[in-house]
């Protein structure tokens, strides 16, 4: 296939664009730049040590590599979901919750056959997972900010002989709507107004379009899934964690 | 009616409870000492040890949100979880004999809640447990934002439904208050009960 070579000149003219927002931060004081130089340091340093370690696993395709890069991949992710929440839950729950509901939403839709060959195995899952990360993160922010900012409605309707499930259902359907609005946004302007990241790599590199498409939407789909299982089996898990059998609101349970 | 036995959480208790069907008790005690505390422990709004009986039923054996129908708890500052104020009410018919008595508008449910003031909210948060028809009432300040007319009102209201045989525990900093509307005081200091002198 033939494609164009970046260059690390090419990287570097890139990366001053992150800078000049950092710039930017700094001069009107957004208090981001401290965090978008840390995040994109961390990008470079990790996209790179993936690429060396993506490389080696190609040429073994053992299944008990892929397998541990894997599962190295979904606790990580577990993690990043931890970390990004202002409020966390108390004990196991801070990293079960989100690591389970990942594992779980991963179950559904990857497939790939056969799954050890790390070729398809890997990226598939990187972008099911990066997108998967940010719909539970997302969902179980705006269910704990949520629960914690709308308290007093919810335990006027606990007081009042509601139950758990109708005090919980409005922030239940805004934590699930907001973990779901990237992906439905990301559909709905896909092909009109952006087009996605795999499918012009797949171009760039020089894979016929009509082919790059079909794989951009089976992709689409599986992230759609994944996002939509993993978010609703966390914020109804945190929902039902953050109450109790005798339909009280528990925010005792937040750290 | 109802019976609280060696009720604890955190600070508060163990405290000893009971209140006979149509009695109106009055609690007292500064800020702090527990009177949110013992009302919320009431209504099963938080976990604590003890025992609470209604009519000799042990609260274990009542579905939650059954109990909290059945002793609702009003808080000083009611909470709200919808725009429109008819949203929050389970039978508008049933609440708006009552929204009248208490000098409210009888088109007030189509009101916005952030439209309302302080005042009309709290009388709102009060006919809205009322119209559940509640076997005992606890009542966090009732009238703490009202006028002197409202007042005089809301003490009818609560002295008719006692007379109909509801149990209230009513919490007041007004002494002359408490003793207008109730026919015994408690006095709660760091979250122990006492009989008020």
């Amino acid at each position: 296939m033939n494609y164009v070579q970046l260059e690390y000149t090419d990287l570097a003219l890139a990366s001053l664009l992150v800078l000049a927002n950092a710039g930017l931060s700094l001069v009107l004081n957004l208090g981001l730049a401290r965090r978008m130089l840390l995040a994109t340091l961390r990008m470079v340093v990790q996209l790179s040590l993936v690429g060396l370690v993506l490389k080696s696993l190609f040429a073994v395709a053992s299944p008990w590599l892929t397998g541990l890069v894997a599962v190295t991949m979904i606790l990580f992710a577990g993690r990043e979901i931890m970390a990004r929440q202002e409020r966390r839950f108390d004990g196991l729950w801070s990293y079960s919750l989100g690591t389970g509901s990942m594992l779980f939403a991963l179950t559904g839709p990857v497939r790939p056959d056969p799954w050890f060959d790390p070729r398809y195995a890997l990226p598939l899952l990187g972008m099911i997972l990066g997108n998967t990360m940010t719909g539970i993160s997302l969902g179980l922010h705006t269910l704990t900010t949520g629960l914690v900012r709308d308290r007093a409605g919810v335990e006027a309707q606990l007081a009042l002989g509601h139950s758990r499930n109708e005090a919980f259902r409005p922030i239940v359907q805004a934590a699930l709507t907001s973990a779901l609005m990237p992906i439905v946004n990301s559909m709905a302007a896909t092909g009109l107004v952006s087009l996605p990241g795999m499918m012009t790599g797949q171009i760039l590199a020089g894979v016929d379009p009509a082919e790059a498409v079909k794989y951009q939407i089976l992709i689409m789909f599986l992230i759609a899934g994944g996002t939509s299982l993993g978010a609703v089996v966390a914020v109804l898990g945190g929902a039902w964690r953050l109450s109790d059998q005798r339909h009280r609101l528990r925010l005792d349970r937040l750290k | 009616m109802l019976e609280a036995r060696k009720l604890s959480r955190l600070t508060l208790g163990p405290v000893d409870l009971s209140l006979e069907a149509g009695e109106v008790v009055a609690l007292r005690g500064a800020s702090g000492s527990g009177k949110t505390l013992l009302m919320r422990a009431l209504a099963d709004l938080d976990p604590c040890r003890g025992d609470v009986l209604l009519d000799d039923v042990e609260r274990r054996a009542f579905f939650a949100p059954d109990w909290r129908k059945a002793v609702a708890w009003v808080p000083a500052e009611a909470g709200w979880w919808s725009d429109t104020v008819i949203e929050h009410f389970t039978d508008w018919q049933v609440a708006l004999p009552l929204i009248e008595e208490l000098g409210l508008s009888p088109d007030c449910g189509g009101w916005q809640v952030s439209r309302a003031s302080t005042g009309e909210r709290q009388r709102l948060a009060l006919v809205r447990a009322i119209s559940q028809q509640p076997k005992v009432l606890l009542l966090d300040e009732p009238t703490s934002g009202l006028d002197r007319q409202s007042v005089a009102q809301v003490e009818t209201l609560i002295a008719r439904l006692a007379g109909a045989g509801a149990s209230v525990l009513w919490t007041t900093h007004d002494e002359d208050q408490a003793a207008r509307v109730a026919s015994r005081a408690l006095l709660i200091e760091n979250g122990k009960l006492a009989a008020a002198a």
